[in-house]
């Protein structure tokens, strides 16, 4: 059993604060009660190699050091929850938040508390209907209880909690524009310097942590940093949860120590590929991942280990691609969503995301040239981390970019066989981008 | 100062500054969009990549946005790098996907920044071969054309009219690649700085409407520098004109006035010049009946009638004019001498004039230039509507409430430039800004206190302020606790500022108010404070026609009267706008002659026997001085048909025609060119000595060469007249000016009133300001921002201004009346400007709710009031910021004649009632 799930049943109901405290939740407030420090608790969550589990893997300890501490500290300071998960393919958090509602509430406490910030907020993917009404519920649980409005015993420190739903934009999940977004503006991301944890929201010290990262924090500050890294195979410490969806034998949600590797995922847990097709390759984190392919699958999944000439982990739930479906139409599917997601700020993104999609859907209409070919290059060079504004359009240029590597074959049979060789009905797939 | 390297090449620049505006600076050209040297830096466009390297052994280096890059010292970029210039090319490739390729139809065609930038990256070959995106656009009002397929989604349109510039109705929708920018639906824009989009927009999509209206290419534009003659403060514009129409209003730079930006009664007010009421020829009446018609007549005959006329005078009245210039008012005081000269404004403005000339003379606090508002860490505003009567001043608080927000930007080390960082660390803090007057505007959203309340209660805050700062300074004894608070707020405020700015003004004709300014500025000064003060003005030539003195049009009345003058010369003055109507009336009919040189038909040339036809501000040269006493100089841009004349001109030709001895003052017989004006005008008044060094003479050269109007690619000259005659027509030769009426002459760097266009090559679009500079954003090389008259010389403050008004009494049926002032309405001269003409406000009377319900009148009914002899109809505006017992009534042109403040018995005044028709 490991802890982040341990008590979430797979039938889909959620634990509500009498069986949360029964099973030893909000244990961690005592050790807070009893003289543990902000700073014993940043140094332990340091020390435990917890990396931020929203896929970009930074180091938290690292992360809150960064916030300015001690009296002279800006104030109020803020810990907000990104809980967008909108990343296509990903839905670990919704697990989570769904399963056991009062695990975040209990990690964002641990983190006002680490940081000294007083006020926290989560912010919600607008279609996580179950979610909001769960965390809702144990966020008035947890003020009916104490835990949240006022101080914690034998401490002065209080924290206060909102739930904000989003109104939707994948953009969201990048940390500053969620910030823009909680405080009423366009969700366009900010530029960094100054980073969150000094100028954040309203303008005032923020932390941004992903839902998964969160639910960690009280589990580390129970059993200690050493037992935390125990868990994990490699030097990142802890379990992270996996997904594996596609055309497998048991598509489904696993939490497992890092450092699992994704031919264990594929074959053991989920099954291995489903009769009648074969493994062509897989999105190892959402869709903004490099494609792993046949010779990957026995690389360690986790942040520091993962080669990166391969690319990265991102969120850890996998998408498989099977023989049966096109590589081309499966990457023009996920540029049609990053080019509608992108929210317009920089130019390469703006107009590039939308050309290379109609680029994708000249390859699946038989109407592509060789020169297209390069016009894609172009992109998957120019649209690197620094050329854009944030990561978006990097990141929807990892897929391409890797398709382009490994199904370079399939984009040229699109062009000499002039349409989609798995398509019979592609006119199916004439939807005006 | 730091150093960087550009391509191996070392360069000094200012390290608080991003690499774009030091790349800039140096004249390396470097693209952008979404930078603007006023509004810093956000990184949206990526047009401005540059190659970073980490030291000179680092042979790849990685692209960065120079715009967001801090210019460190050590800091080594590549411009000209091969992957640099790719990614920018492919930047404008990306833009070119969307944008219609329109360039020959569009009005930005050749002054255009994107065209410049696409040149400049080397992009010509667009690959993307896939339908555009199309727009449907709004109908924006009478100012601005809107065509959002040409738009390349710089934001720079929002984040002007947004952050700088306050307003709300305009923003950006939509999101990806098909963002939209513009109204949530059609609808004229709002706000008074909207013309500022022609400029900010890099590209066709919003343009000048009425520029359309009479559209000509950039390059065919006959340019000179003007001064704005709508408002007080001079704003530094350029007049365009092409075959005898003026064109356009640009904005033109100067650093210490108003920068980069123009108010909409400045950028669209131009268009007078063209009117229809244009008085063209001159007219005379040769008899005594006033009822016969006047004639058109010659110049000559004309002059020899008008001065025959003027030898047979038993005295001569001559009124000057706030809106003339210096030199045209000196003529006039020259040729009738200077005991018979009026200023052309009633008493009460006189008088407040010489109050705010006093306390400069006396006092040692300095003025305020519109840069030093931009500037200023905390600001008191006592009276003025500052968004109706000096709108570009209300422009510059905007920018003075983010002054002291940038002490906490400083200390989380975020350079100023880096704009999207500082609005995110600033967010809704703001400096102290308070305002005190009796009308609410937007701009009250952003004041830290405000008051409403009568100038006499606006006074004493306004004492008490200078009271709770200077132990010395008299106090306010009988004041109630809140407002005593305020006061003491404010006080703190500007005490702990290092920059304060006091603003007051004549617009509410209290002179109380412009004294507790004074006495605030002096008690600040005696703390060992910095501060400046700022009045504003009623007119553009207000301050210079003060320094020439002179009585007030009141005096001009009793000299007909009495019976000491019978003939009267008008200069570029409508007095049924400054004085009522059976005072004029009586005045004009009781001269025997009347002769008025002025530009366009109003009620005052209706009752000319003489009317000599005047150049406008475009068609003449001369001097104004603005509210902080800086005299700036104007140029004629083309030269009118039919017999208009500068008005010196005629009045110096009038001064020669009656043979005046040339040995009275100012020796107007004696003026040919316009050096003849400013000279005869530096000897005037001490003050005025420096005239001669607002600009150069009309003698100066730059390789022998003179300055010209037109730009080198000036296209279809020879052939303009082409139908007429096969000779091309010499130029009009320009004796007054350094400038020529041609496309021929020197080009190269010109010191800055002689700039008539900015333009580089390369730099075809206004933004080749920046080429203008050494440091962009900063002043212009070889600036000459006007000469400051009217510096202190005094160290310690004079005697403190005692009489402080008593509070404001409501009376149980009088009410006191005070102007209300518009931006679009209130100026004679935009006034007659087509597209200001369709912005202005139907005439209002505003009341407090409560004074309203006393009246039993209905909150927008229209009421008939009858006063000083005339019925007007107003609109009724219940406005809960108008003080218990006063009403504000809206100067536009319909109740123009009305004098206030004034008392009115509204019982008595308002006859009819109609009530609105629910709709």
């Amino acid at each position: 059993m490991y802890p982040l799930t341990q008590y979430i049943s797979r039938d889909g109901t959620s634990r509500l604060l009498r069986e949360y405290v029964k099973g030893g939740g909000y244990r961690s407030l005592q050790r807070l009660t009893a003289g543990m420090a902000p700073k014993d608790v940043q140094r332990l969550v340091g020390e435990s190699g917890l990396r931020g589990r929203g896929g970009g893997g930074f180091p938290t300890g690292t992360k809150w050091s960064f916030v300015p501490m001690g009296p002279n500290a800006p104030k109020p300071k803020y810990i907000v929850a990104n809980g967008d998960e909108m990343e296509p393919g990903t839905f670990k958090d919704r697990i989570l938040m769904e399963g056991d509602p009062h695990g975040l509430v209990e990690g964002m406490i641990m983190a006002g508390y680490a940081l000294d910030a007083e006020v926290g907020y989560i912010f919600l993917r607008g279609e996580y209907h179950l979610s909001a009404q769960r965390l809702n519920q144990a966020i008035a649980e947890a003020y009916a209880a104490g835990y949240l409005g006022k101080p914690l015993p034998g401490t002065t420190f209080r924290f206060d909690l909102h739930l904000h739903s989003s109104a939707g934009r994948y953009i969201c999940g990048e940390e500053t524009a969620l910030i823009n977004a909680l405080e009423g503006k366009r969700a366009v991301p900010r530029a960094k310097p100054p980073f969150p944890q000094t100028v954040g929201l309203w303008g005032q010290p923020t932390v941004v942590q992903n839902i998964e990262t969160l639910y960690n924090l009280p589990h580390i500050v129970n059993h200690g940093a050493a037992w935390y890294r125990s868990l994990s195979r490699t030097q990142d410490g802890g379990t992270k949860m996996f997904g594996v969806s596609g055309r497998v034998i048991r598509p489904g949600w696993w939490e497992l120590p890092l450092g699992t590797t994704a031919r264990e995922l594929l074959e053991q847990h989920a099954g291995g590929m489903a009769e009648g097709v074969r493994f062509r390759g897989l999105l190892p984190g959402g869709i903004s991942t490099a494609f792993m392919i046949e010779e990957h699958l026995d690389f360690p999944l986790d942040f520091s280990s993962f080669p990166q000439e391969v690319g990265r982990l991102g969120t850890g739930t996998m998408i498989i691609m099977d023989d049966r479906t096109c590589p081309v139409g499966f990457v023009l599917n996920l540029e049609k969503f990053f080019a509608r997601e992108s929210c317009g700020w920089c130019t390469p993104c703006r107009e590039g995301l939308p050309w290379v999609a109609k680029l994708l859907m000249a390859f699946e209409e038989g109407r592509a040239t060789s020169d297209d070919l390069s016009l894609l290059e172009m992109h998957t060079k120019w649209l690197a981390p620094g050329h854009t504004f944030c990561g978006l359009a990097p990141g929807a240029m990892a897929p391409l970019q890797s398709a382009l590597k490994y199904f370079r074959e399939d984009f040229e049979r699109h062009i000499t066989t002039g349409g989609c060789p798995w398509s019979t009905k592609s006119a199916q797939l004439r939807v005006l981008v | 100062m730091a150093n960087i390297i550009v391509d191996n090449k070392s360069y000094a620049v200012d390290e608080r500054q991003n690499l774009l505006a030091a790349c800039l600076g140096h004249g390396l050209n470097v693209p952008y969009f979404c930078w603007h040297p006023a509004m810093g830096s956000v990184g949206a466009c990526r047009q401005c990549a540059v190659k970073q390297f980490k030291d000179d052994k680092d042979q790849s280096g990685r692209l960065v946005m120079s715009c967001m890059t801090p210019a460190a010292n050590g800091t080594r970029i590549s411009i000209d790098d091969p992957e640099a210039k790719a990614f920018r090319a492919s930047v404008i490739e990306w833009l070119m996907v969307n944008h219609p390729h329109d360039c020959p139809v569009c009005d930005e065609g050749g002054e255009c920044h994107l065209q410049d930038m696409t040149v400049m990256t080397g992009h010509v070959y667009r690959r993307s071969r896939f339908p555009k995106r199309t727009h449907r656009n709004q109908a924006l009002g009478p100012f601005i054309r809107h065509e959002m397929n040409r738009c390349i989604q710089c934001y720079r349109c929002v984040r002007f009219y947004r952050d700088y510039a306050g307003g709300r109705d305009l923003n950006v929708f939509g999101a990806h690649d098909a963002l939209y920018f513009g109204r949530e639906q059609d609808g004229t824009l709002e706000n008074e700085f909207s013309g500022n989009l022609v400029e900010i927009c890099p590209t066709g999509v919003f343009t000048d409407k009425t520029f359309f209206h009479h559209y000509t290419r950039k390059w065919d534009l006959q340019s000179a520098q003007s001064i704005c003659p709508h408002c007080s403060l001079g704003c530094n514009t350029t007049a365009s004109e092409r075959s005898g129409t003026l064109r356009r209003m640009t904005n033109r730079f100067n650093s210490q006035v108003n920068g980069y930006f123009l108010c909409d009664r400045g950028r669209f007010g131009y268009e007078y010049v063209n009117s229809e009421y244009r008085i063209k020829h001159p007219l005379v009446r040769s008899g005594t009946d006033r009822t016969k018609p006047r004639m058109p007549e010659d110049v000559s005959r004309t002059l020899e009638f008008a001065a025959d006329r003027l030898r047979k005078a038993c005295g001569i009245v001559g009124i000057g004019s706030p809106r003339a210039s210096l030199e045209a008012n000196v003529a006039l005081r020259g040729l009738v001498g200077p005991q018979q000269f009026y200023q052309g404004i009633d008493e009460q403005e006189r008088q407040l004039l010489f109050t705010i000339l006093n306390v400069f003379r006396t006092g040692p606090v300095p003025s305020a230039s519109l840069h030093d508002a931009e500037q200023a860490d905390a600001v008191l505003v006592l009276g003025p509507d500052l968004l109706n009567e000096a709108p570009r001043l209300a422009l510059a608080l905007l920018q003075s409430i983010r002054q002291q927000p940038m002490e906490r930007v400083d200390e989380l080390k975020i350079p100023q430039w880096d704009e999207a960082a500082v609005r995110n660390a600033v967010q809704n803090r703001r400096g102290p800004l308070f305002m005190a007057g009796h009308r609410q505007t937007w701009l009250h959203e952003y004041t830290t206190d405000h008051y409403f309340a009568a100038p006499d209660d606006v006074a004493r805050l306004g004492f008490a302020v200078a009271g709770s700062i200077g132990p010395e300074a008299p106090t306010v004894p009988d004041l109630s606790s809140d407002v005593r608070d305020l006061a003491q707020r404010i006080a703190d405020a500007l005490m702990h500022a290092q920059r304060p700015l006091i603003i007051a003004g004549t617009g509410s004709g209290s002179q109380a108010t412009l004294e507790a300014a004074a006495n605030v500025a002096w008690a600040l000064h005696q703390q060992g404070k910095h501060p400046r003060l700022n009045f504003v003005l009623p007119e553009a030539n207000s301050a210079g026609l003060a320094l020439l003195g002179g009585g007030s049009l009141n005096d001009a009345f009793d000299a007909i009267r009495q019976g000491k003058a019978d003939t009267v010369i008008v200069l570029e003055n409508d007095l049924y706008r400054r004085a009522d109507q059976a005072n004029v009336n009586a005045f004009l009919d009781k001269a025997q002659t009347v002769m008025v040189i002025d530009s366009l038909e109003h009620r005052t040339t209706a009752h000319a026997d003489v009317i000599l036809p005047a150049a406008t501000g475009p068609e003449s040269n001369g001097t104004f001085v603005n509210q902080e006493g800086r005299a700036q100089r104007f140029y004629q841009v083309f030269v009118q048909n039919g017999g208009v004349k500068e008005s010196w001109r005629w009045l110096s030709d009038l001064a020669r025609a009656t043979s005046q001895d040339v040995e009275r003052e100012s020796r107007v017989a004696t003026w040919r060119t316009f050096d003849d004006a400013v000279s005869a005008t530096a000897m005037v008044a001490p003050e005025l000595a420096r005239m001669g060094e607002v600009a150069p003479s009309a003698s100066f050269r730059l390789v022998g060469q003179k300055i010209p109007r037109q730009s080198e690619r000036c296209s279809g000259r020879t052939s303009l007249v082409s139908h007429l005659t096969m000779h091309e027509p010499p130029p009009p030769a320009d004796q007054d000016s350094p400038l020529a009426f041609t496309m021929e002459g020197y080009r190269g760097p010109l010191p800055s009133p002689l700039i008539s266009q900015f333009w580089t090559p390369g730099w075809n679009s206004i933004q080749a300001v920046n080429t203008y500079q050494n440091e962009v954003g900063g002043p212009l090389r070889d600036e000459m921002p006007g000469v400051r008259l009217l510096e202190p010389v005094a160290t310690k403050a004079p005697a403190w201004f005692t009489s402080i008004p008593h509070a404001f009494q409501p009376a149980s049926r009088q009410w006191l009346l005070l102007p209300l002032s518009a931006v679009f309405g209130s100026d004679e001269l935009s006034n007659r400007s087509p597209a200001i003409a369709e912005r202005i406000a139907k005439p209002f009377l505003s009341l407090h709710p409560s004074d309203g319900a006393r009246l039993s009148l209905e909150n927008h009914s229209t009421i008939d009031l009858a006063w000083q002899g005339t019925t007007y109809s107003l609109a009724v505006h219940f406005e809960p910021s108008t003080p218990v017992g006063m009403g504000g009534l809206s100067l536009v042109p319909e109740v123009s004649g009305v004098r206030v403040p004034a008392w009115i018995d509204l019982f008595e005044a308002i006859k009819t009632e109609r009530k609105r028709r629910a709709a």
